[in-house]
């Protein structure tokens, strides 16, 4: 089955250069049925992709260790679930799993546009068709998923036990997701470069396809913090990591996007601005995913590179970014706005400004990442800058985009009237201004002054929204004499764009509240404990009740159960545990039980107001002299029990295995039995559980915003022009599409 | 600006100042990135610059064979990149997960005297375990 | 087993990828005026969004009076233009077959 999947990759590479040279010789020849053989190559690709990954994970979960991808990243002792998506723990799997997602994401927009913008798709599908080549490529040429090996190890390597955490296996399909999706109106804007044809059309067949990128990726970065928090055992969930950073940067530009492609829409505006963006954000979607694979860059968790591979990727940009920069170059004159801006204060110029305030924010993050290659470029020397250079310039800067999300729903188009001002304005600030003068109150929370401002912008932001959705729904119950509740349903129904938008704005700034609180007021401290001794943090006072400890052939747990009280009263029982994984060296074969990797089970009490987060480092050097004379005794009786004959070996063998998990199960009980101090490192992070509660209805908001509206046939229209609709005592709306009559 | 100002004129103005803007922003980048950064340095580049009292910053990987713990702390030697040096480094504080020999490292050091250099507490960094494995060396 | 899987792909993936080369010219004509009723009916759907969308900007209190009744007379202009194209299109696309092979292509 190797040698078929190989060649199947194969097969995937011919159709994708088919495809390309289809689609462009379709265009240029005006033969329709060319550029649909070549959109079907890409259905071919899909079905090739898919087939091949069915066969590479169908050995994953039989462990068949011929395969070098299998023996390397999972074991006969890897549970299901994550031997299921162990293919993806691999450079090779990830970049078949990139291949996959690509083609299916592209087939899905070249079928959605199959009777659409003609004159764009072959330009587009030839993009798509050359991305799709390129990854091909490198699984059939330098990362080869289906390499096997003529005799298959006993056993494989397993998968790390760091990767081994539900949200680390979905984590990279929900990037690998943002990132390809972002590949579509990327190509899409190449397409309307090339063809000519500048207006909207292209940003309206493609705008689904950004916002479920913004999805996709805002997921994979939730769960990568998610993970961060509570595997990585250090307490935190964003460490301005430069793998954090690749995937973070072209969020903030389709964040940018989605938003300025509104003005061009409604106004005619900003097309040069768009294009560029978008073709921005889909190279930096490329040049995140090299970052992560390419380890130039120090990073806590990026990867040990493969120089071929680096050298492929950094031509692909290159072609990506010179090739987007002549184009908008070229395009320029077909590229001017139909309109201007009319005042400053205008939707359209709070539009624009939070743009440049997301582009800011995006250029601070990409100089910062790569200022140790940059400075190793100038200087010689490669410079480390760490978290405390972003804060500086990205702590204001996301003020201001905060602000202006709470601003640009409730401005009204071209200008603003003092009336308008005051009516769109005075609810949400003066709850943004009751929550600054509350907040004074609270002890010590002006004092950190960013963080006092995000919470007064942050409420000014959910103001907004509540305000708009009461106004939306009014109006709407208005024109429909429907009661509140199902006129607010009916609302969000028929403009899931704008108030799936408003769910976002507030899901975000109720995520950055809790950033605000859990970074600027959190408390942590180091504590060395034995059982029966307690440390104190924050106000709670921390106890170690008593050790735990657990042995099998996989891991060794050593751990502790915790009492936390506060003002005598006892608030929550916690328990964390220390993780060893055996490592693979033969001459340490007790040692080696001790020294491998190792992993954190941190001990979370969450709560609306604040997490208690707890682990521990219980250090196995007092055990370190019993290992060393077990090691040298165990190692001896092994050697001599090689010697025997076969017959007598095996038993032999087996015995002294029998015996080793014995000294394990032993070793592993002196930390019960004879406890000895352990090293905790303890948080107290107030409103952290709002980051995640925000996330998620940021994700609903998405959700909503994507979902497709009703066909025209089954949908009401509104009423007739020039007047607006009487309120009346029964649903009036038209039940068929409108007609000339209706219209003038 | 007035009312009666040519739209030209104003949108030369606007692109002025947002011109200025960006310009200012980034000068306070790249003065922020070259002030506050700190070089990188291997073994090698260590042991020729140390000077007593100042911290470096030191990136390698981990010599296999040089891990070891007592109760009060981490010893372990970081090796050059391309030269067979290594330098010896007594860590205390949280050690990162990911953390064992043969992996690449970064952490901020200061000479410690006869013993090598002292790691800052709670500056130890370590890459991931490698999902995309290079060779590593044998030294 | 494995060759067998390979040959199934190969076939069924040139199978698929040369559908559209082998279709009659009748069946590319058909396509065509598909596609271009598919074209002026998604045009006719997004003007219709973006009066619904000015309407919603009037009444939450984004868009004057003014600016509303100019654009709203605009969009429903475009919009009354669209579904004659959209009759016209109709019809082409129901004419009978044999007229329809006798159109040279490109007219």
């Amino acid at each position: 089955m190797a040698d078929a999947g190989h060649v199947l990759l194969i097969l995937g590479l011919l159709s994708a250069i088919y495809g390309l040279v289809a689609s462009l010789y379709g265009a240029r020849t005006g033969q329709p049925e060319w550029v649909d053989s070549g959109r079907r190559a890409m259905y071919a690709l899909a079905g090739i992709a898919a087939v091949s990954f069915v066969i590479l994970d169908v050995a994953f979960v039989t462990s068949d260790f011929h395969y070098n991808i299998v023996a390397s990243g999972s074991s006969t002792t890897t549970p299901f679930f994550y031997r299921i998506a162990a293919i993806w723990a691999t450079q090779s799997g990830s970049l078949l799993l990139w291949v996959l997602l690509l083609s299916c994401w592209s087939s899905l927009a070249l079928f959605l546009t199959r009777r659409r913008v003609r004159d764009i798709v072959p330009y587009a599908q030839a993009v798509l068709f050359g991305l799709s080549a390129f990854f091909t490529g490198l699984t059939v040429l330098f990362a080869n998923p289906f390499a096997y090996s003529a005799v298959a190890p006993p056993e494989g390597a397993g998968l790390d036990p760091l990767l081994r955490h539900t949200t680390m296996m979905i984590h990279p399909p929900m990037l690998y997701s943002g990132y390809t999706l972002l590949l579509v109106p990327f190509s899409f804007a190449v397409g309307a470069l090339i063809s000519g044809r500048l207006g909207a059309e292209w940003i309206q067949v493609t705008r689904r396809f950004a916002l479920a990128a913004w999805l996709c990726l805002g997921i994979g970065i939730l769960l990568g913090a998610r993970w961060s928090y509570t595997e990585l055992g250090w307490g935190g969930y964003w460490a301005w990591d430069p793998v954090e950073n690749a995937a973070l940067m072209p969020w903030l530009c389709v964040t940018a996007y989605i938003h300025s492609i509104m003005i061009q829409e409604k106004r005619g505006m900003l097309k040069v601005w768009n294009a560029s963006l978008i073709l921005a954000t889909g190279s930096l979607a490329i040049v995140g995913t090299f970052l992560v694979r390419s380890g130039i860059l120090s990073s806590i968790h990026a990867f040990v590179s493969d120089p071929t591979l680096n050298i492929s990727f950094v031509a692909l940009i290159s072609v990506m970014v010179i090739g987007s920069i002549s184009l908008v170059v070229w395009r320029r004159e077909g590229l001017k706005s139909d309109a201007r801006l009319d005042s400053l204060f205008s939707r359209e110029a709070v539009f624009l400004f939070q743009n440049m305030v997301l582009v800011a924010l995006t250029a601070v993050i990409f100089w910062v990442t790569f200022f140790p290659l940059i400075s190793e470029a100038i200087t010689g020397t490669e410079v480390s800058v760490g978290p405390p250079a972003f804060r500086p310039f990205v702590v204001p800067l996301a003020l201001v985009v905060v602000a202006l999300s709470g601003i640009g729903p409730i401005i009204p188009w071209r200008r603003v009237t003092a009336g308008k001002l005051r009516r769109n304005f005075t609810f949400p600030v003066g709850a943004g201004l009751v929550t600054l003068i509350v907040l004074q109150f609270v002890s010590g929370v002006d004092r950190h002054v960013f963080a006092y401002l995000m919470f007064g912008f942050g409420t000014f932001v959910v103001a907004t929204a509540a305000q708009e959705f009461f106004r939306g729904a009014r109006a709407r119950a208005a024109m429909t004499s429907e009661p509140v509740p199902i006129a607010l349903t009916g609302l969000v129904r028929r403009n899931r764009r704008r108030y799936g938008g408003y769910i976002v704005h507030a899901g975000v700034a109720i995520a950055l509240i809790g950033v605000a609180a859990s970074t600027s007021f959190q408390h942590q401290r180091t504590a060395t404990l034995r059982p029966g001794q307690s440390a104190r943090i924050d106000g709670y006072t921390v106890k170690y009740v008593r050790a735990t400890a657990g042995a099998t052939a996989q891991k060794i747990s050593l751990g502790a159960v915790l009492s936390v009280s506060k003002g005598g009263r006892h608030v929550t029982t916690m328990q964390t545990t220390y993780g060893l994984y055996p490592s693979e060296n033969p001459t340490q074969p007790i040692g080696r039980f001790f020294n491998g990797s190792d992993e954190s089970r941190v001990g979370l009490d969450a709560g609306l107001l604040r997490d208690i987060w707890v682990v521990i480092d219980p250090n196995v050097t007092p055990l370190q002299g019993l290992i060393s004379q077990g090691d040298a005794k165990l190692s001896t009786a092994l050697a001599q029990a090689e010697s025997l004959p076969q017959g007598q070996q095996a038993k032999a063998l087996n015995v002294l295995y029998s015996l080793r998990d014995i000294a394990i199960q032993e070793l592993t009980r002196q930390f019960v039995t004879h406890p000895w101090s352990a090293q905790f490192l303890m948080e107290v992070s107030p409103l952290v559980t709002w980051l995640w509660i925000g996330a998620i209805i940021a994700a609903l908001g998405g959700l909503i915003a994507l979902w497709p509206m009703a066909p025209v046939g089954t949908r009401r229209f509104g009423g007739p022009s020039g007047r607006r609709s009487e309120p009346t005592s029964r649903p009036t709306e038209p039940t068929e599409p409108a007609r000339e009559a209706e219209l003038v | 600006m007035g009312r009666g100002m040519d739209p030209s004129r104003k949108r030369a103005i606007r692109l002025v100042v947002a011109l200025t803007a960006a310009l200012l922003l980034a000068s306070a980048l790249v003065y922020t990135s070259f002030a506050a950064g700190r070089d990188e340095l291997t073994a090698s580049q260590l042991l020729k610059r140390a000077k007593p009292g100042q911290t470096y910053i030191l990136a390698g990987t981990v010599l296999n064979g040089s891990v070891r713990r007592t109760s009060s702390a981490l010893f372990f030697s970081v090796r050059d990149p391309k030269l067979h040096v290594a330098v010896p480094v007594r860590y205390t504080g949280e050690v990162p997960d990911p953390f064992a020999q043969g992996r690449a490292v970064l952490v901020d050091v200061r000479e410690g005297g006869p013993t090598g250099f002292i790691g800052e507490t709670g500056s130890l960094t370590t890459k991931c375990p490698s999902k995309y494995q290079a060779a590593s060396g044998s030294y | 087993m494995a060759y067998v899987l390979v040959l199934v792909v190969l076939a069924a993936a040139i199978y698929v990828i040369t559908g559209p080369l082998r279709a009659t010219r009748r069946e590319r004509t058909l396509n065509a005026d598909r596609i271009q009723v598919a074209e002026l009916e998604a045009a006719r759907d997004a003007k219709y969004g973006e009066i619904r969308d000015a309407e919603m900007d009037l009444r939450t209190g984004k868009l004057s009076d003014a600016d509303y009744a100019a654009i709203d007379q605009a969009l429903r202009a475009e919009a009354v233009d669209i579904l004659h194209r959209l009759d016209q299109a109709h019809a082409a696309e129901r004419m009978p077959a044999r007229e329809a092979e006798r159109i040279p292509s490109g007219s």
